[in-house]
């Protein structure tokens, strides 16, 4: 029983930070930015969550530092793409190379120092109720938070109005451009929001997941986090499907290799994306639905005619 | 000139001028709109009319010039301070979005925070109380051309404007529809408010609009009263020079000519919850005739242009032949290869590419049929060739463009409309089909490509023209049915043909009155 939760606990644990980092990216790409960069703004979140932390010695600090990272850093992408009308494939690519290089040498000092953890929750009674005790109300504070978040993101884009704002000029920003609405400051601020959420992302990996810097530690994350937006067709809850089911595959093969199965580890590695792709494929099978949710002017530089 | 003009005026515009490089779009426009009347705006494609609204509803800024709002000096920054000084706008090129609903779009322009369901309310009562019907939980890119512009009609209706700007409205309207719009703008000029009414048929100016300007090459040359002149006299003013009119001559033992396009019991299901089912139509298009398929938008055209265009195959191959051979399961290219030539109803994204070159949209349609002359060894395209082409369409169409070639988003929807047209019609199609081939498209270049499509069938091709514009139909068909519902009324001999015959069945009369009068007769 212990077992079973505690693997429960880690597909948690290795499924957050996809989590966190893919809603951000789906808020980018509803308003048609695409941003190409969540990989290095994640690990500049790392770097910049385990450096604050190590010298205040305050994971707290640590997490806000990460997020105002991620978001600092989205900025330079929104200055290039929006302001600029860059093309947002090249600006985005570059934005991971810089971050991972950028981090690698901001964090040469903090390469094998003890970093700070971020206590798990611990509610006095819930928490040691048997099972669903530790589940519920013994987990890391980030992965409450990106609950929340995923539920957040799902009210404000489909029941508010700013919301669907924020789809139409996704949709089309010509014609959000005809009817007055500011294109360029929703894109700025979805941005902004995509990059805060990627620097979380990358403050959980560092604070919380393994709390040390290791160069690179974001392994790709990032990357899984962008392939997760458009597998779940833009949707949040399809994308915390997502990011669940490839984080328990992830768990699962790590424990079969321990374990010793006789299949290459090449192809147990491979797992997870692949179950992935295909869950994701199978519930996006409703081609109507799909076209409806895909934000048609996704990429494109929008340059308002004066 | 108008009764209510010392110090009544709602908008007036002074000297304003927008130069594009070294094109001078509009040069030193002035214009006075006073309370409660219907301003009519004239002019050519490229006149300059579309800039001269951009900059009145704040998407364009002017070089110089000014504008006064009920006497005061204003600056129309945005679309945004537009809509707050009261000017509302229905665009000719929909700013619609296509992913959300009919209610989504219309909330969208409105800045209060009332819930999408009251607006949905709202604007279903509105548009029921002006005759026209829309469904607010509709998507839009389910709908029609037509029916998107009734949201955008409601949409604006919804701002309460003091000025509202219609451009073309009337383009995708049956004559009954386009009534009970202009009713609609009656009442509102009895309710004081302005209107600024963009159009290219001269009647319906004539019609309803108490003043007119004329644009020509971006400068006004003129102001008139528009029921003091005749359409001959507006179109010469707008054209400068005469207008030809399309000539037809009537044919003669057309019933004994080889069918080219042969459409047997084609049916088919509702590709989305909201398209129409199409029901057994059987229609045949002969050598040298013209058939015109009338119909109020959204009644099946354009799923009945994409069953016969073969963007949609069909389960039966013989429900479409094309000179005498099953095409029912041959794609676009196939079915340009047995001969035929499609214009489809959108021009942007759907006949054209926008971003790309005109000699690359004329590869994109042709490479199959053309192969030869475009295609060399190992699949190299002659580009020199398909620019020599595109040119000599550009010349023959009198197509206007602002580079030697251009991107098609670059031009004019009437100057591209040309190209597309042009594009197909220089293969000598022996089947042309076409849908909305003059949509949006001033009198000048209609007359050119109705000309060129009754010249294309007279030189023994078959022609097959879907509009929803029935002067045009009556200008060029030999012959007129009528869609409703996804069914196909008989044709009925240009000869026999009203329009109040054809407006009943478009209304959905029984199809079976239409046959009844075409045997007695």
């Amino acid at each position: 029983m212990d077992i079973t939760v505690n693997i429960l606990l880690t597909i948690a644990t290795a499924a957050t930070p996809l989590l966190i980092a893919a809603i951000g990216e789906l808020v980018v790409e509803r308003s048609g930015v695409l941003n190409l960069g969540v990989e290095g703004m994640m690990i500049m979140g790392a770097v910049a969550g385990f450096g604050a932390g190590y010298l205040t010695g305050s994971p707290w600090i640590g997490l806000l530092a990460a997020i105002a990272m991620g978001a600092v850093f989205s900025l330079l992408f929104a200055v290039m793409t929006l302001s600029l009308a860059t093309n947002q494939v090249a600006t985005g690519l570059s934005l991971t190379l810089l971050g991972l290089g950028l981090s690698g040498m901001i964090g040469t000092s903090f390469v094998g120092q003890p970093g700070v953890r971020l206590p798990n929750l611990d509610i006095p009674g819930l928490s040691s109720i048997p099972v669903v005790g530790k589940l519920l109300f013994g987990q890391d504070p980030v992965f409450y938070i990106s609950i929340a978040l995923t539920a957040a993101v799902m009210w404000f884009l489909f029941k508010t109005r700013t919301g669907l704002t924020l789809r139409s000029i996704g949709d089309s920003h010509a014609s959000a451009h005809a009817l007055g609405i500011k294109v360029i400051r929703y894109r700025y601020l979805s941005v902004i929001f995509g990059g805060a959420c990627a620097g979380l992302a990358g403050g959980h990996l560092s604070l919380v997941y393994t709390p040390q810097w290791v160069e690179n530690m974001s392994a790709g994350r990032g990357w899984i986090a962008l392939a997760l937006v458009v597998f779940a067709s833009w949707r949040p809850w399809r994308v915390l499907a997502g990011a669940y089911i490839f984080g328990a595959v992830w768990i699962g093969q790590l424990h079969a290799q321990a374990f010793g199965i006789p299949v290459p580890s090449q192809m147990l590695s491979s797992l997870p994306y692949l179950a992935t792709v295909v869950v994701l494929v199978l519930i996006s099978r409703n081609k109507r639905l799909t076209m409806m949710n895909t934000p048609a002017s996704l990429g494109q530089p929008f340059v308002p005619d004066r | 000139m108008s009764a209510n003009h010392d110090g009544a005026n709602l908008l007036e515009v002074r000297g304003l001028t927008k130069i594009f490089g070294t094109l001078t779009a509009c040069d030193h426009i002035d214009l006075n709109i006073a309370k409660g009347e219907i301003h009519a705006l004239l002019g050519e494609n490229g006149a300059g009319k579309s800039t001269l609204v951009k900059m009145l509803f704040g998407s364009l800024e002017p070089n110089s010039g000014e504008i006064f709002w009920n006497g005061q000096a204003v600056r129309i920054t945005s679309p945004g301070a537009a809509k707050k000084l009261g000017i509302g706008m229905v665009f000719q090129h929909f700013s619609l979005f296509e992913a959300l609903t009919a209610a989504e779009n219309i909330a969208l322009s409105l800045d209060d925070g009332s819930p999408i369901s009251s607006i949905a309310a709202k604007a279903r009562a509105l548009s029921y109380s002006y005759g026209l019907p829309l469904d607010p939980e509709s998507l839009v890119g389910d709908l029609s051309v037509g029916e998107r512009q009734r949201i955008e009609i409601i949409r604006c209706l919804l701002q309460t404007p003091q000025l509202i700007i219609l451009d073309e409205p009337t383009s995708v309207l049956t004559p009954q529809e386009a009534d009970k719009l202009f009713e609609t703008l009656e009442r509102l000029r009895s309710e004081g408010k302005s209107i600024l009414y963009i159009s290219h048929r001269l009647e319906e100016v004539k019609r309803i609009c108490d003043r007119a300007t004329v644009l020509r090459h971006g400068k006004v040359v003129g102001h008139c009263n528009p029921r003091e002149e005749t359409a001959a006299s507006l179109a010469r003013m707008m054209v400068g020079n005469e207008v030809q009119a399309v000539v037809r001559a009537p044919v003669e033992g057309i019933e004994t000519a080889q069918p080219l396009l042969e459409i047997r019991s084609l049916s088919r299901k509702p590709a989305t919850p909201f398209s129409i089912p199409l029901k057994t139509i059987s229609l045949n298009v002969r050598a040298g005739e013209v058939i015109g398929i009338a119909g109020v938008a959204g009644n099946g055209q354009g799923e009945f242009f994409e069953s016969v265009s073969g963007e949609v195959l069909q389960q039966d191959a013989a429900s479409v032949r094309i000179r005498g051979k099953d095409a029912g399961g041959l794609t676009i290219t196939g079915r340009r290869l047995l001969g035929a030539a499609f214009v489809p109803e959108e021009r942007l994204g759907h006949g054209a590419a926008p971003r790309m070159k005109l000699s690359e949209n004329l590869l994109l349609s042709r490479h199959a049929t053309d192969g030869r002359a475009f295609v060399g060894a190992g699949g190299m395209v002659k580009s020199g060739a398909v620019y020599a082409a595109s040119q000599r369409i550009i010349e023959a169409m009198d197509v206007r463009k602002s580079a030697p070639d251009p991107e098609a988003a670059a031009l004019s929807g009437g100057n591209l409309q040309k190209f597309i047209v042009g594009r197909e019609l220089d293969r000598r199609p022996s089947v042309m089909v076409v849908n909305q081939p003059t949509w949006g498209v001033d009198a000048g270049a209609a007359a050119h490509i109705r000309q060129a499509l009754i010249e294309l069938s007279r030189s023994g091709s078959a022609v097959l023209v879907i509009s929803q514009d029935l002067d045009e139909l009556f200008e060029i068909s030999d012959a007129i049915a009528v869609m409703h519902n996804g069914e196909l009324s008989k044709p009925m001999p240009i000869a026999e043909a009203t329009f109040e015959k054809v407006g009943l069945l478009m209304g959905g009369a029984e199809p079976g009155h239409a046959e009844h009068t075409l045997e007695t007769a």
